[in-house]
């Protein structure tokens, strides 16, 4: 058990050293932040002592590792916009991006899951028909077709809701109904096919051959199973927390970590997409090894394997 | 002697496609009633229809009676007091048929739960009494293993002890040993039939295995096509099989003792349940088939005490097998 840990928590760190180097890489690949951030206008002079200044000028991979050492000093480096620590910059966006990924990630639980069991227990059913009608909709249409839909309804025609900013809670409502409605559409159809592939395994008809009343038999006996690969959907649900609103915040003007990092983007602003992309990269992988953690919890067989290996 | 499950007309059709076309089969108290025909030929079925184990989509007609209570259409609660408590199922694939991710002791105990009077620890003490009744060693222990800790083997003998745990009248063996090794197969049979024998408990014993069957039965039904065909005692139908079907099967069997014979093959294959011959299903691979065969499917009809056939041909068809036998 231990040792099944062990490399899984390797295997993490690799990921973010991956995910890291990469976007450090493409981010200087890709334009000069000098120019991004000065314009085009700018005399050479001052771009030339920005690029000093910054460390631009020197080997990329001179600038890799000073990246890395200043990472191990717990050192993020700092926005080249307004010399704040980057660190400082993504940490305060945070509350407003949880602010609509928390509601929505118990929406799209509390909406999806319910939905894929009911579906997957009425199959062919009319209901089951318009969940799944419902959810490839809701996953097929991209979240800012949803989201400008949603605006066009509510705030344009109704005229119910605002169509952005952050001041109220009634702000809120749109990009969490946006965020919400596409998770609880894949989550749908996870728990849906998870529930029919657990329903038609043999140890079903052992349970209801040896007397188990049906509710019994799907509480205790199918959703056990089913939970298995619904767990995974979920931890990459949990993974995008932090980062899963880029666009639902740029679409309601949202001032989340998601906003940040679009403009961050936009301006070459190596120091604080590189501290999203770290903080992204963590969450991601935290919330992996939880799923297989979980994996381990759930199913014994895992459990098994792990001690073994 | 009233039957303890009679089942008459029993038919099914899955999406308009019948596979059970009218099953009458009566079955004694403590009888050991073996079930043999091809794939699909509505062995299983028969029983999942009996016990309302078919998927939503499956159209039963007819009558299942146990005891002379109606089973089919009865209430949930009803079956499922049925279902484990007086008519038990164990099935073909052991490693699939037992929950993977709940320990042995749960499943055992779920059942002694729904079907027996007991709680706390006697619950435990009655699980481990059937882990040793079914010969798992070291049964308290075992209790709180999971399902992919035990062979094949094994995870079947504890199918079979969570059958018993409901002491039923009626344990329905679904191919019980065909998923295992053929030196556990015999453990296995040998362990039902000793268990038959100690508890009198009837069992049907569902299998394309004719030794099988032969070994371990009272009384053996044929079916071909989601009928009944043809109904003896094992030893009469296994020396003097009147239907042509039982008789191919019962050709294609080599005999341990008596002169060398030549095997025979039943030619062509099970007709498709979609496109059913009309009259007799068996006709086109018959070798005795004659014109009336094509016109109306034939009843099971009583031949001798205890036997019964399905076949127009049945006198043909004797003296076609005594021919035989002579050559």
């Amino acid at each position: 058990m231990g040792r099944y840990f062990a490399i899984r928590i390797g295997r993490a760190a690799l990921t973010i050293v991956l995910v890291v180097t990469f976007a450090f890489v493409v981010l200087r690949l890709s334009g000069d932040p000098a120019l991004m951030i000065l314009g085009p206008e700018a005399p050479p002079e001052v771009i030339a002592a920005f690029r000093k200044a910054w460390g631009l000028d020197d080997p990329i991979w001179f600038q890799y590792l000073d990246y890395f050492s200043a990472i191990a000093k717990g050192e993020l480096g700092r926005s080249m916009r307004d010399g704040r620590p980057a660190i400082e910059l993504v940490l305060e966006r945070i509350p407003a991006t949880l602010a609509l990924t928390l509601p929505a990630f118990v929406f799209k639980v509390a909406l999806g899951i319910p939905a894929g069991i009911y579906a997957a227990l009425h199959r062919g059913s009319a209901i089951d028909r318009a969940v799944m009608m419902t959810a490839v909709a809701g996953f097929t249409v991209p979240s800012f077709v949803l989201a400008l839909l949603l605006v066009l309804v509510f705030a344009v025609q109704l005229g119910w809701l605002p169509s952005g900013g952050q001041d109220s809670w009634r702000h809120a409502i749109l990009p969490i109904a946006t965020l919400s409605l596409g998770g609880a559409a894949v989550l749908a159809r996870f728990t849906r096919s998870a529930m029919l592939e657990v329903l038609g395994q043999p140890y079903i008809r052992t349970a209801s051959a040896k007397g188990v009343p049906w509710r019994k038999v799907v509480t205790s006996h199918a959703l056990p199973n089913a939970a298995i690969p619904t767990v995974t959907i979920l931890g990459f649900m949990v993974g995008t927390l932090i980062a899963g609103a880029v666009v639902v915040e740029s679409v309601f003007s949202w001032p989340g970590v998601g906003r940040l990092l679009v403009v961050a983007v936009a301006n070459r602003d190596l120091a604080v997409v590189q501290c999203i992309l770290l903080l992204v990269a963590l969450t991601m992988v935290t919330s992996n090894l939880v799923v297989d953690f979980l994996y381990g919890f759930l199913d014994p067989r895992l459990r098994a394997r792990g001690a073994h290996a | 002697m009233s039957p303890l499950v009679s089942i008459e007309g029993l038919s099914v059709a899955f999406n308009g496609v019948p596979v059970l076309r009218g099953v009458d089969l009566a079955l004694g108290k403590g009888e050991a009633l073996g079930l043999v025909g091809e794939s699909g030929s509505g062995k299983s079925v028969t029983w999942l229809a009996a016990l309302g184990l078919l998927p939503r989509h499956a159209r039963v007609s007819g009558s299942v009676r146990l005891d002379g209570r109606e089973l089919l259409g009865a209430p949930a609660a009803e079956l499922d007091r049925v279902r484990g408590g007086r008519v038990a199922m164990i099935f073909q694939d052991p490693a699939s048929a037992l929950n993977p991710v709940l320990t042995i002791r749960k499943q055992l105990c779920e059942a002694l739960a729904l079907h027996r009077d007991l709680s706390g620890e006697a619950v435990k003490a009655e699980a481990r009494r059937l882990l040793d009744i079914v010969g798992i060693p070291d049964a308290g222990r075992r209790l709180s293993a999971y399902p992919h800790e035990f062979s094949g083997g094994q995870v079947q003998r504890i199918m079979i002890a969570m059958a018993l745990a409901g002491n039923p009248d009626l344990l329905i063996a679904d191919e019980p040993t065909t998923a295992l090794d053929a030196t556990i197969q015999a453990q296995i049979l040998e362990l039902l039939s000793s268990i038959r024998r100690e508890m009198s408990m009837a069992m049907v014993l569902i299998s394309h295995d004719l030794g099988v069957v032969a070994e371990n039965c009272d009384r053996v039904a044929v079916m071909y096509a989601g009928r009944i065909i043809e109904e003896a005692p094992a030893n009469q139908l296994f020396a003097d099989p009147v239907h042509p079907y039982a008789q191919g099967l019962i050709g294609a069997l080599p005999p341990l003792d008596g002169p060398r014979r030549r095997l025979t093959a039943i030619p062509g294959t099970v007709p498709d349940p979609a496109n059913m011959p009309d009259g007799c299903a068996f006709a086109p691979r018959c070798a005795l088939a004659a014109e009336p065969c094509g016109l109306a499917a034939p009843s099971l009809a009583p031949i001798a005490n205890d036997r019964a056939v399905a076949c127009i041909r049945a006198e043909a068809s004797r003296r076609a097998l005594l021919g035989i036998a002579a050559e």
